[in-house]
């Protein structure tokens, strides 16, 4: 039983490890990108140990940097981070957690965890070593990654010199990328950049990033009875 | 206010990820919130790919932030990592602005 049970865990942990290594370069290049945005480097890893959600983390500074204030800032990576709860709703009967597991498993609850638990639901163990494994992975590594990535871009000079104020937009296309699965993604997607720069001219910074937020709100409200 | 916004910023996701483990799970059974939030995430940093591009303050410029995320739109095509993605749009934007092609 013993046995059978840690065959089926030991591939589980080293995906587990493969995702980690692999988010934590995201988290170097965030820790860079953090930076040249003007945030300092307490201020940068604070975000990946408390926030721990790379997309709002990215849009947090983003728009910081952008000179967007602090209120579209906050409001932004609320926004983008609301799938988590949604994430933590489905897992929550699998996971079946009590006492002082709630509150860290929630902490650990991000796009990774989710969805190795999620390809693991044949068994409950299997799925739920499967989100503890993902999460723990990638937050340690994830960190590790922005604490590198943060130091590194301290020790360097100007940021559009560097081309890293190119690097801002790369990494939000590079999250996007996988979520363009299908055409009603991509017209939404449209959708939302089309707000965005229609707006600028008009808005001050960071407004237009929340207002994309309606296009998502009116093709929910369509889409309710498809999915 | 950096500071505010990042603690605020991060108390809020966290609290989104906390009430899913504490509020009922049949509100999984409303589509439309189901819908909404998981299409904020495709609104909203396609939103920011745009305005990260193009803006400049209240002003849309063409510059070579725009050469760096057209190379990785081609890195992306070509299933490269997140970090080469990345790397390739600064290094394209840092030699085009190092030989004068662009601002």
């Amino acid at each position: 039983m013993t046995r059978s049970s840690d065959g089926r865990r030991r591939p589980i942990t080293s995906s587990a490890i493969g995702i980690g290594l692999a988010t934590g370069a995201y988290g170097l290049s965030f820790g860079a990108i953090s930076v040249a945005s003007g945030l300092t480097t307490i201020q940068t890893q604070t975000l990946s140990l408390l926030m721990f959600t790379g997309a709002s983390q990215f849009a947090l500074v983003g728009v910081l940097g952008a000179g967007g204030g602090a209120i579209a800032a906050v409001l932004t990576a609320w926004l983008l981070g609301a799938r988590n709860g949604l994430y933590a709703l489905h897992l929550a009967p699998t996971l079946n957690l009590h006492g002082f597991r709630k509150p860290v498993a929630a902490q650990l609850t991000i796009d990774e965890s989710t969805a190795m638990s999620i390809a693991h639901e044949t068994t409950v163990a299997a799925s739920r070593h499967a989100f503890w494994a993902t999460g723990i992975s990638v937050y340690v590594l994830w960190n590790l990654g922005t604490l590198l990535g943060a130091l590194g871009a301290s020790a360097l000079g100007d940021p559009a010199v560097l081309g890293l104020d190119a690097a801002i937009p790369a990494g939000f296309l590079a999250l996007l990328w996988p979520r363009l699965r299908d055409r009603t993604a991509w017209a939404i997607a449209a959708g939302g950049a089309t707000v965005a720069l229609v707006l600028t001219p008009l808005t001050r910074s960071g407004v237009p990033v929340l207002a994309s937020a309606l296009i998502a709100v009116l093709a929910g409200y369509r889409l309710r009875d498809r999915t | 206010m950096i500071w505010a916004a990042v603690l605020l910023g991060s108390l809020g996701c966290y609290l989104e990820k906390l009430f899913g483990f504490i509020l009922p799970p049949t509100l999984l059974d409303r589509p439309m919130i189901r819908s909404v939030a998981a299409l904020l995430p495709i609104a909203m940093l396609s939103a920011l790919v745009a305005v990260q591009t193009f803006g400049a303050g209240q002003s849309l410029v063409i510059d070579a932030r725009l050469a760096g995320v057209v190379v990785a739109v081609v890195a992306l095509l070509l299933r490269a990592p997140f970090l080469a993605v990345v790397l390739a749009a600064a290094i394209t934007a840092a030699v085009l602005r190092a030989f004068g092609f662009a601002a």
